[in-house]
């Protein structure tokens, strides 16, 4: 493990860089393929109404992989990532058009462990709303 | 119907082994839109420290899940997976998967318990190469929602 963030220059309350990432039908579809899940309600609009969701939703996984991307970003290698949970709170709804939809994803730290770690909580929204709940993960800086 | 609370503790030998490609890391990082170096380049995986290019941590569902489907299949505990959807996900890492990696997972259901005529079942997969070292856990909470009438 090799992080570019040290210990020594983060504090309580540190902000990472937030990001805004945009989903599309095509980033459903894509990421089926490469997760291997393929729940009909995340690309089939005609399954996902019939089980009373609003439209298509994301997958709770791809929307995790995104939100800690601006962690890893941050501390430079990924492996550095020692932990992390989420709660799947609300669904990202994505419509079958071409603009698709963004979720926006902040970041701070909000504790500073042993070992030169630090836990770092994740907000991650979409149309202004938390979509995942206790969101977090510890990361190991140099 | 509710689970059968007798299945907690219950441990799932590992199947066969998951051989992560570095390919289908590629294609799993390109699936969550994430240029990481460290997931694409084995030169810049190797300056980080690692053998190949690296996965990005969520990647240890791919190896998990399906070793997790075949204790949530066990038709002996009850559950209807229609009616679920994923509430917690949390995973741990020793260190992160890496392409060449020889995987195995044994999964163990940890908990059942119901809640306002839901279902919840918490199980975790211990991740190890063949060899026995440790590589990563992933903890998943599925909620089976109540029949609606």
């Amino acid at each position: 493990m090799s992080a570019s963030v040290k210990f020594s220059d983060v504090d309580l309350g540190t902000e990472i860089p937030g990001a805004i990432y945009p989903i599309d039908r095509l980033t459903l579809v894509k990421y089926a393929g490469a997760s291997g899940d393929f729940n009909t309600i995340h690309w089939n609009e005609r399954i996902a109404t019939e089980v009373g969701l609003p439209n298509v939703i994301a997958h709770g996984m791809f929307t995790m992989a995104t939100a800690v991307r601006v962690v890893t970003d941050w501390v430079g290698d990924p492996g550095a990532v020692v932990e992390y949970g989420v709660r799947f709170t609300r669904p990202v709804v994505v419509p079958n058009d071409d603009a698709g939809v963004v979720v926006e994803v902040s970041a701070k730290v909000t504790e500073l462990l042993e070992s030169n770690q630090v836990k770092i909580a994740i907000t991650a929204k979409f149309e202004g709303q938390t979509v995942l709940g206790r969101a977090q993960a510890i990361v190991q800086l140099a | 119907m509710a689970l059968n609370p007798q299945f907690i503790g219950r441990t799932y030998p590992a199947g066969p082994s998951y051989v992560v490609g570095r390919e289908k890391i590629r294609e799993f990082a390109r699936a969550i839109g994430d240029a990481n170096p460290a997931y694409h380049d084995p030169e810049a995986a190797k300056a980080l420290g690692y053998a190949d290019v690296i996965a990005p941590p969520t990647f240890a569902i791919v190896v998990s899940l399906e070793a997790a489907n075949a204790a949530l299949f066990d038709p002996e505990l009850g559950l209807d997976y229609s009616r679920v959807v994923h509430g917690e996900q949390t995973f741990t890492y020793t260190r992160p998967i890496c392409a060449g990696d020889e995987l195995i997972v044994t999964t163990i259901i940890e908990n059942i318990r119901s809640m306002a005529g839901n279902d919840m079942i918490t199980t975790k997969g211990i991740i190890t190469t063949v060899a026995g070292e440790p590589v990563a856990t992933a903890s998943s909470m599925l909620v089976s929602r109540g029949a609606d009438e």
